[in-house]
């Protein structure tokens, strides 16, 4: 009854490196996860690539979440945004990271790539403020709409509240081309 | 009556208007806090806009201010409908992060309560779907079997919905004596209520024709959706984290994984069917096979040593202190592992510093992607259909809005 860990397709990062030029700055595999550092720029062909990569086939964009660097040992670029890709046809994981600046936090996104990508990247954008350029509607997602800051960045008081009175009409989004 | 003019044929246009209508955000068919804006062409909905985030806590947020064993109450709340689950995927994260294995005792207990959790949230999951389509009497049938479950579940932790009965490397406490008995007496309820149910519906016109193509969508987009659990099984992708990345043992019981085919509300409701029996015999195979021996792994780092070691020895003691005070240290690093739950792929994504509090606990809550693909399900249908189809994706706002 061993406890085993999910096959991490280090190899699928190997082919990334060779077939983005630049896209891999760094591999951050730990614990026997297969993981990379993409620069912000090369982030889209990074996981176009992944997508569509015969021998990757990650068809899936299991996860995508936020991280706040502020207080850990390697804290700048402070933002970190992290894509957990899975492949269903090969039971195979992988994970990127990119780094954005507190200044700068913005990324492009990847709605044009997958559908799920729409509500993850609200999320990231509501607790985090990182901006996803492209995004077909880029609200808050958690929070309501009169929320101000980011409530998931490390210098956000657990203990603030902000209420709001009216609900949000909702309106503007029926007008919206459908992703 | 001849004197009454014809005008069929030459009845002037009807003049339409679309219409907004709002679908909660309380309201008993939309299953906790949902709001959908509707536009409506008569009954035809033309646009669906869901707002999620009403029952957002700051789970995540939370999460960071306390201990790593202080996060398991809160797990409770994610799917409330079956937070044993949420316990065991959590603290099955935090040990892949500290590098520990419970020990097969603990491990097998952990699969009995996560398939008793699995079985109770299809319960619910078919029992309201169906309510929710005028089908009533089935509900009863199903929560009078959830009803005996949940005794059980009191009965081993104390609590029926908020459990927190996983710990990091152990348990609340051993099954009490005379739990497996209990468990077994329970097992042949479970096919007789499945088969109740199914003998109310499955060749009930009215079910088929509210059920069939409503909602359906095709294994590829699903897929890119980020569909997991029954959702995507009733497309016929046969992805369940039990099999595909086995753990606790799961490959070594003989069960089998369900799928469907059109990826409707009526596949989803009979993947679940048959998701309950294949848990039933799970239960089975893990109850007979339950091996004796310690719950927790051997580690004061870890757990916390028994109490009467802590009264009568120093080493006991300051590890009792440590981790009372200080929390369990978690290695500086980040992991993502997951299970399967209820509604599909749990994931913890755990950052640690190594000081005793987690960084960052980011959960993939299952049923959020799944839910961010309403409108492509709905547009096009009628209202009713949008209301048989939510019940099917089983979205549960604790989990959702975190």
């Amino acid at each position: 009854m061993g406890l085993e860990r999910p096959p991490w397709d280090g190899e699928a990062l190997d082919r990334l490196a060779e077939a983005v030029p630049g896209s891999v700055a760094r591999r951050l595999d730990a614990n026997g996860q297969a993981s990379a550092l993409v620069p912000a720029a090369k982030i889209l062909d990074a996981l176009r690539f992944l997508r569509d990569d015969p021998r990757g086939r990650f068809e899936m964009l299991l996860d995508l979440a936020g991280v706040d660097r502020l207080s850990l040992p390697d804290p700048l670029p402070r933002l970190e945004v992290v894509y957990h890709l899975y492949s269903v046809a090969r039971a195979a994981r992988v994970r990127l990271s990119v780094r954005v600046t507190e200044e700068d936090p913005k990324l492009p996104t990847a709605t044009g790539l997958w559908p799920a990508a729409n509500w993850f990247e609200r999320e990231v954008y509501d607790l985090f403020g990182i901006t996803f350029q492209g995004h077909p509607n880029l609200k808050r997602i958690l929070c309501h709409r009169e929320f101000v800051g980011h409530p998931l960045r490390k210098d956000y008081p657990i203990r603030k509240r902000q209420t709001v009175a009216d609900p949000d009409p909702l309106t503007d989004e029926l007008e919206r081309p459908r992703p | 009556m001849s004197d009454v003019p014809d005008h069929r044929g030459d009845l002037p246009a009807l003049p339409t208007e679309e219409m907004l209508v709002n679908l909660g955000p309380s309201h008993p068919a939309s299953h906790g806090t949902l709001r959908v804006l509707l536009k409506l062409d008569g009954e035809r909905i033309v646009r669906a806009v869901p707002e999620i985030g009403y029952l957002h806590r700051g789970f995540e947020k939370s999460a960071e201010k306390g201990s790593w064993t202080e996060v398991i109450p809160y797990t409770d709340r994610l799917n409330y409908n079956s937070a044993l689950l949420n316990n065991v995927g959590y603290c099955k994260a935090v040990e892949a992060l500290l590098g520990v294995e419970v020990p097969p005792r603990n491990q097998a207990i952990r699969v009995i309560v996560s398939e008793m959790s699995r079985i109770m949230d299809h319960l619910i999951a078919i029992g309201t779907n169906l309510v929710d389509i005028g089908a009533l009497t089935n509900f009863w049938y199903f929560f009078n079997l959830r009803e005996r479950f949940y005794r059980l579940v009191e009965k081993l932790c104390g609590a029926r919905l908020t459990t927190s009965y996983v710990r990091i490397g152990s348990l609340q406490h051993d099954l009490y004596p005379g739990f497996e008995d209990d468990l077994r007496a329970l097992l042949p309820e479970i096919p007789r209520a499945v088969a109740d149910v199914r003998g109310l519906v499955e060749r009930n016109r009215i079910f088929h024709e509210r059920t069939e193509g409503v909602g359906a969508i095709p294994a590829g987009e699903a897929i890119a959706y980020g569909f997991t659990g029954p959702c995507l099984r009733a497309c016929g992708v046969p992805y369940d984290v039990r099999k595909s990345h086995p753990y606790y043992g799961y490959d070594q019981l003989d069960w089998d994984v369900p799928v469907g085919e059109a990826g409707d509300a009526r596949d989803r409701i009979l993947v679940r069917f048959e998701e309950i029996l294949q848990s039933a015999r799970i239960l089975g195979q893990a109850l007979a096979k339950l091996p004796a021996g310690p719950i927790a792994v051997a580690d004061w780092k870890v757990v916390l040593p028994p109490k009467e070691r802590v009264y009568g020895s120093i080493e006991a003691l300051m590890g009792h202190f440590k981790i009372v005070m200080e929390g369990i240290r978690v290695p500086a690093g980040e992991i993502y592992d997951s299970t399967e739950a209820a509604n599909g792929e749990l994931g913890f994504y755990l950052v640690s510093d190594g000081s005793g509090r987690p960084y960052r606990v980011r959960v993939r809550p299952p049923c959020f992607p799944i839910y961010s693909a309403f409108p492509r399900l709905v547009e096009g249908q009628l209202v009713a259909d949008a209301v048989a189809a939510l019940g099917g994706l089983n979205v549960v706002a604790g989990e959702l809005d975190r």
